[in-house]
């Protein structure tokens, strides 16, 4: 092997990278608030909500778990045109991250909702509260704290597979990536740096995940 | 201009879609082998053995499959190997499934209780007897819905290998909708066969984990 590795050079495509990483980190960050938002709502009427709303969150859950984030992505962006949705790079590469991990996260959020005994939402009703307060004050909570670390999980996956949106010509970290190897044609170093930057931001955010954990469950703290 | 009708498309999707089965099995049997050996480093008693293992599974989980395809397809070329697209793609999916793999294994081997090692060690069994006639055993039962669940997770994965060039199931995608100019009709028809490969592999995943009775783990 006689190839030189020189990876000063790189300094030069700063801007490129340091944009790369916001939208990475931008994508995370809507993706992670409206994906858990929606998985939320989505856990409700699977485990709670109106019986003829059941079957269609559920074919939304196994049609998303089922087939792989690229086509997803692609079907957005490509396909959705012709029913003359038009969506901006970003805007779609946004959709796809809010609608994969909201699949997932319903899944886990469910199970969270179905460990929590009988007896919670009896006492809720007992204390004259609607269905949805208990829920809101009783069940969720709990329910969240229990299934806190698989959905933590759950979000670096999606991060980690946010990559792909480079495909769609959204200018993530990838997308940098890719720009300099073609570029330079110093591919190795350049997807070398973005793996490490990559893994850097997985052990960030599961930090960031963990204290946010720690913020919104002070009983776990105190306990 | 010639009219393609959906039988066309579906006809060109499903040769391409052999394809995807095809790099589906080899990574998924390639990174179990792989994954076993992590599994035994990752439970052996050397410390060391253990921090390899540990700093394997970090890396590959930490980064995305996309970038270890990436550096697949252009590192090795460093090493003067011609690197075809399936190959970088067989090489890149079954290390990264054989991470995860290994990782679930691990969590199947440990939640077999202590007792069962102190007891087949009290037998006078050395450190592998204990682990195939008393652990494996019993961790296998655990272990079957979880990694049948996993494989539904390789096959998406090799979604991202039309990437770098190799020509299944979504790389057939996109050429077809070059082709027709129809993304609705040829992504629609994409994600279902995906679908229909992967949701049996869910259900019966499911069924399993009901079956053998075994408490829903985080993965």
């Amino acid at each position: 092997m006689n190839y030189q590795f020189e990876f000063g050079w790189l300094v030069e495509y700063y801007p490129q990278i340091a944009k790369g990483i916001a939208i990475t980190i931008q994508l995370i960050a809507v993706g992670a608030v409206a994906g858990i938002s929606l998985g939320i709502v989505c856990a409700w009427v699977r485990a709670l909500g109106p019986a003829w709303l059941k079957p269609v969150v559920a074919a939304y859950v196994e049609l998303i778990r089922n087939t792989p984030f690229l086509i997803q992505l692609f079907f957005i962006f490509f396909g959705l045109p012709s029913l003359g949705l038009k969506l901006s790079e970003l805007q779609a590469a946004n959709i796809a991250m809010v609608v994969n991990l909201g699949a997932y996260s319903c899944e886990i959020i469910r199970a969270g909702i179905q460990a929590t005994p009988k007896g919670q939402f009896e006492a809720g009703s007992s204390l004259a509260m609607t269905p949805f307060e208990t829920f809101r004050h009783v069940v969720l909570i709990p329910s969240l704290e229990r299934i806190w670390p698989a959905l933590s999980s759950q979000v670096v996956i999606v991060m980690l597979g946010s990559a792909v949106v480079s495909q769609i010509a959204a200018e993530d970290l990838t997308f940098a990536a890719n720009f300099i190897q073609s570029r330079t044609f110093r591919a190795f170093e350049a997807y070398m740096v973005s793996t490490a930057v990559y893994l850097l931001l997985a052990i960030l955010l599961r930090q960031v995940l963990g204290t946010v954990g720690w913020l919104i469950f002070p009983k776990r703290a105190a306990g | 201009m010639i009219e393609f009708t959906i039988w066309d498309i579906l006809r060109n999707l499903l040769l391409a879609t052999r394809w995807t089965i095809l790099l589906s099995l080899v990574s998924f049997l390639g990174g179990g082998l792989v994954g076993l050996v992590l599994l035994f480093l990752r439970i052996s008693k050397r410390k060391s053995l253990r921090a390899v293992a540990k700093y394997y599974i970090e890396l590959f989980q930490g980064t995305p499959l996309l970038m270890q395809l990436f550096i697949a397809f252009f590192g090795l070329g460093l090493f003067g190997i011609d690197v075809p697209a399936w190959l970088a793609a067989g090489l890149a999916l079954i290390l990264w499934s054989a991470a995860f793999l290994g990782e679930i294994w691990r969590g199947c081997v440990e939640a077999i209780a202590k007792g069962q090692w102190e007891a087949s060690a009290s037998l006078g069994m050395g450190r592998l007897q204990q682990m195939r006639y008393v652990i494996l055993p019993q961790a296998m039962r655990i272990a079957v819905a979880p990694t049948v669940g996993f494989s539904v997770q390789v096959i998406k994965g090799t979604a991202l290998t039309s990437i770098i060039g190799f020509v299944e199931l979504s790389k057939a995608g996109t050429v077809v909708t070059n082709a027709t100019f129809q993304p609705f009709t040829v992504y629609g028809l994409v994600a279902l066969i995906y679908f229909a490969l992967c949701w049996p592999l869910s259900k019966s995943s499911q069924i399993l984990e009901r079956k053998l009775n075994v408490a829903h783990r985080n993965h």
